[in-house]
């Protein structure tokens, strides 16, 4: 093919990229492991042109080492079903306690009613309206919302307008750019707004057990809500409002202890904002990435009738080896093509293989043979290698002295 | 980790077998352990399904409840959990020795405790939320409860505490303690996977190591391919013994690799300074036996900023200890310390054994030593040396350079006019030295709790189990 398709079509490569196999959309989760592992060219490619990473990695035999119980599905479900029971009365009754605001109605507008195809304008038009509303005519939190504007009468039903009085969104339908991309984000949260001030709320089926939960757990869930927070942000700055309007505490819900009373915490994901704005900016553009590959190339999985893929397996490996991946262990916990990722790791003998901290300890050492090597003074240490060098040598020699 | 063991790591890879990084075993293994391998239901903090358990390998006991989210039969199964564990744990009691004590009253010490052997670090917060939702529990009341749940609460909740202690014995995560000894060709994450580092260890990586067929999760967690193709059905179809099987066909993969761990790691001789650490824990079991047999009440759910405080300082020092007294036991350790420049080894060259500093009375005999080593030295004129060669005694370094480093004798040569046989080390001999030494540090001097100050939340409440705690839901 020639440069005009490469210049002209970005699009049109992701397409092909994908072939015929349907399109998968993004959730937080993917964007914020995404955002983990910016330096990772296979997964930015595959997540941009919405490649089903999951059914490619069974199609190729290493399938994914994550499933969710049924029972923990289940449980989820209940415990979100329970915090949102009769318009997420119970959500209302802990954002009141939590934010200390004098919520008297909330409007509960489920985003998701709407046809799939309209839901991500028809969440932009309800934002953009709270965010007018909220911005003048509202009263600020702190003058008392009872006070001064007549709160809604009734829980108003999907597509009626209560500005006014609080507005939980359910299931708005986000969006945001990566890599030079749309990604619509279906996100599994509510948000809330009082008097201009938009909130995130994050549902989570942990326990937070005498005010403390699993710390790997709380991290995940503040990394997703930076990715809704951000979304908000972008989309109301698009809209011509201030995204600042969204605050930056999100709501995060969780059972108490041993039961599945909820409770509310505020979490500060600055941090988190901070860390994925900087990543989104740094991630290598697709279309750079899209150059330097041949336009013939695709992940298409051709499915027959039934869904069932038909590509020869090696064809696909080999299109995608074609793209650079970046592992490291941590893939194990996010990325469904992680086991095929970490068996060319071993084919080529890479140190990332062992993880972050030993990769970092070799300073630039990149495969297992040239630091054994570098250790046992069979290969001379390139520029700037010298001093790990020294240290592998007296770190060979001292084990063999122990050793022996 | 260190450059050393990352450097063992790339070599098991390399030659796809773990590599030693310890030459003597650093826990206290019990002669009778009990091995706990405890299942939840996926998606809950701490919902028990089932767990193995038994001190006789032959002869486990599989505990299950059929139907996990009835919440007596999760209480009927803490009991029959206690009915196996408190026997366990009280059996040590009745076999003591009397400790002397300066500056307080002697006590009495068990001549040995228990030990629990857990899979993972997994297993190890599966008994601490155990501990938790149990210890608070009411025998009488609107939800009573078996006599033993709530005791088996406390125990399981002060085994939890203790396994947070740098050098306790008293419970172990099998992952954990092989990992310390053994470096695999993987990550530390994949570490995790008791099938994966065993197989590294003794026969090389396999990937069947990795499958829930050949080789289910060690738990807590359970898979959830067998959740849902046989778990799931099994409890649907209302019988108990279908459940207890399936379960079975979980545990019992993971109950042999667990005899395997301790096999491995009772191949390799114990350190020196292990009897030591666990004679305090055996102390320490003790306590935590006297304050039960006085009935206080449990452990509060959160410790106050005093106590917090103090117990965070113990486990300070703990773990300076535990570095020093590790490295001090074994040369693989103190190697990572020469690696650094914080010890250095080699062979003597020159000694001066009756070396003398001052005139007069002020006199003091000061051996001096002159030792060749191939180690980087990165240590100052003037620092206080150890060495493992002579635990009782002390250095001091005097000059390094080009390889060859001297040092003065300071402490534990004898009080006469020459040194004691022995004391000084001969020409020929190889010695190390380093600066790190297990010199004993007072706590912190902390308020009196009454007298906690506001910044930190003023004078705690009085802990009280209220019905609160003991009715708190259990779904």
């Amino acid at each position: 093919m020639t440069g005009l398709m490469r210049e002209g079509d970005p699009v049109r490569r992701l397409e092909v990229l994908r072939g015929t196999t349907p399109p998968r959309p993004h959730d937080a989760r993917a964007i914020a492991a995404l955002a983990a592992n910016p330096g990772c060219a296979r997964r930015a490619l595959m997540d941009g042109a919405g490649i089903d990473k999951d059914a490619a990695a069974r199609h190729l035999g290493f399938p994914a080492p994550f499933g969710q119980s049924p029972f923990a599905i289940t449980r989820g479900n209940a415990f979100e079903a329970l915090v949102k029971a009769d318009g997420c009365a119970e959500l209302l009754r802990m954002l009141r306690e939590l934010l200390g605001l004098p919520i008297a109605e909330v409007a509960y507008h489920d985003v998701e009613n709407v046809g799939a195809h309209l839901r991500h304008a028809h969440t932009r038009a309800l934002i953009d309206r709270a965010a007018r509303d909220g911005g003048e005519g509202a009263p600020s939190p702190e003058a008392g919302a009872e006070a001064t504007a007549p709160p809604a009468t009734e829980t108003a039903g999907p597509g009626e307008a209560v500005s006014t009085a609080g507005t939980l969104y359910d299931h708005p339908l986000l969006s945001l750019r990566i890599a030079g991309h749309t990604a619509y984000l279906e996100p599994d949260v509510v948000a809330f707004q009082l008097g201009g001030r938009f909130r995130i709320v994050e549902i989570k089926s942990f326990a937070v057990i005498d005010g403390q939960a699993d710390p790997s757990s709380v991290a995940a869930a503040a990394r997703q809500a930076a990715v809704y927070v951000l979304a908000l942000r972008t989309m109301l700055e698009e809209l011509g409002h201030d995204p600042l309007m969204v605050s930056h505490d999100v709501v995060l819900v969780c059972p108490e202890n041993f039961a599945n009373r909820p409770v509310a915490t505020l979490v500060d994901v600055r941090k988190q904002l901070a860390v994925l704005r900087r990543q989104l900016d740094r991630m290598t553009t697709l279309d750079r990435l899209l150059d330097g590959l041949p336009d013939e190339l695709t992940f298409d999985l051709r499915p027959d009738e039934d869904g069932r893929p038909t590509r020869p397996v090696a064809e696909l490996s080999d299109a995608l080896r074609r793209t650079t991946a970046r592992y490291a262990p941590d893939c194990l916990s996010t990325c469904d093509l992680c086991f095929f990722c970490r068996d060319e790791a071993r084919q080529e003998g890479a140190s990332d293989l062992l993880g972050r901290q030993v990769r970092d300890e070799l300073g630039g050492v990149a495969s297992v043979a040239e630091a054994l090597g570098l250790a046992d003074g069979t290969r001379d240490p390139a520029e700037g290698q010298e001093e790990i060098a020294r240290l592998l040598r007296n770190a060979e020699r001292l084990r063999r002295e122990c050793l022996t | 980790m260190s450059l050393l063991t990352s450097l063992a790591r790339l070599r098991a890879l390399d030659e796809g077998i773990a590599q030693p990084v310890a030459t003597v075993r650093h826990c206290h293994l019990a002669e009778r352990p009990m091995v706990f391998i405890p299942l939840k239901l996926s998606g809950e903090a701490a919902a028990p399904l089932a767990a193995m358990l038994g001190t006789d390998r032959g002869d486990p006991r599989l505990l299950v409840v059929p139907q996990p989210r009835n919440r007596d039969l999760r209480f009927a199964w803490a009991a029959e959990l206690a009915g196996v564990l408190l026997p366990y744990v009280e059996g040590f009691l009745g076999d003591t020795e009397t400790v002397e004590r300066r500056n307080a009253d002697p006590y009495e010490r068990t001549v040995d405790a228990p030990q629990i052997i857990v899979p993972n670090q997994g297993g190890m917060a599966f008994v601490r939320l155990l501990g938790r939702s149990t210890r608070f529990r009411r025998t009488d009341g609107p939800y009573p409860v078996p006599e033993s749940v709530p005791l088996l609460g406390r125990w399981l909740t002060y085994f939890a505490e203790r396994a947070a202690y740098p050098g306790s014995s008293l419970m172990l995560a099998a992952t954990d303690e092989l990992g310390r000894h053994w470096a695999s060709g993987q990550s530390s994450l994949e570490d995790a996977n008791l099938a994966a580092l065993l197989s590294w260890i003794t026969t090389g990586p396999s990937d069947d190591a990795e499958d829930p067929l050949v080789w289910p999760p060690a738990g807590p967690a359970t898979d959830p391919g067998f959740d849902a193709e046989v778990l799931a059905p099994a409890i649907e179809g209302g019988s108990p013994e279908r459940v207890a099987e399936a379960l079975r066909t979980q545990l019992e993969p993971t109950w042999r690799l667990m005899w395997q761990a301790i096999d491995l790691l009772a191949g390799l001789p114990e350190g020196a300074s292990v009897a030591q650490r666990w004679e305090q824990d055996r102390g320490s079991f003790s306590g935590m036996a006297a304050h039960v047999a006085e009935g206080t009440p449990p452990q509060a759910r959160r410790d106050g900023a005093v106590a917090a405080a103090a117990k965070l300082a113990r486990m300070e020092r703990a773990q300076a200890a535990y570095d020093v007294q590790r490295a001090y036991d074994d040369p693989l350790v103190m190697a990572e310390y020469r690696l650094t420049g914080e010890a250095f080894a080699g062979e003597v060259i020159e000694t001066v054994p009756d070396n003398v500093e001052g005139e007069g009375r002020s006199r003091k005999l000061r051996p001096l030593v002159v030792i060749k080593t191939d180690d980087p030295v990165r240590l100052a004129p003037g620092t206080s040396l150890g060495t493992p060669q002579r635990r009782t005694q002390g250095a001091e370094l005097v000059s390094a350079d080009d390889g060859l480093v001297t040092v003065k004798i300071t402490k534990g040569m004898g009080r006469g006019r020459t040194a004691a046989p022995g004391a000084v080390p001969e020409v020929g001999e190889r010695v190390c030295y380093t600066s790190l030494t297990d010199d004993f540090q007072g706590s912190p001097s902390l308020p009196e709790s009454e007298a906690t100050p506001w910044t930190h939340g003023g004078p705690p409440q009085e802990y009280t189990p209220d019905d609160e705690d003991a009715q708190e839901e259990w779904s």
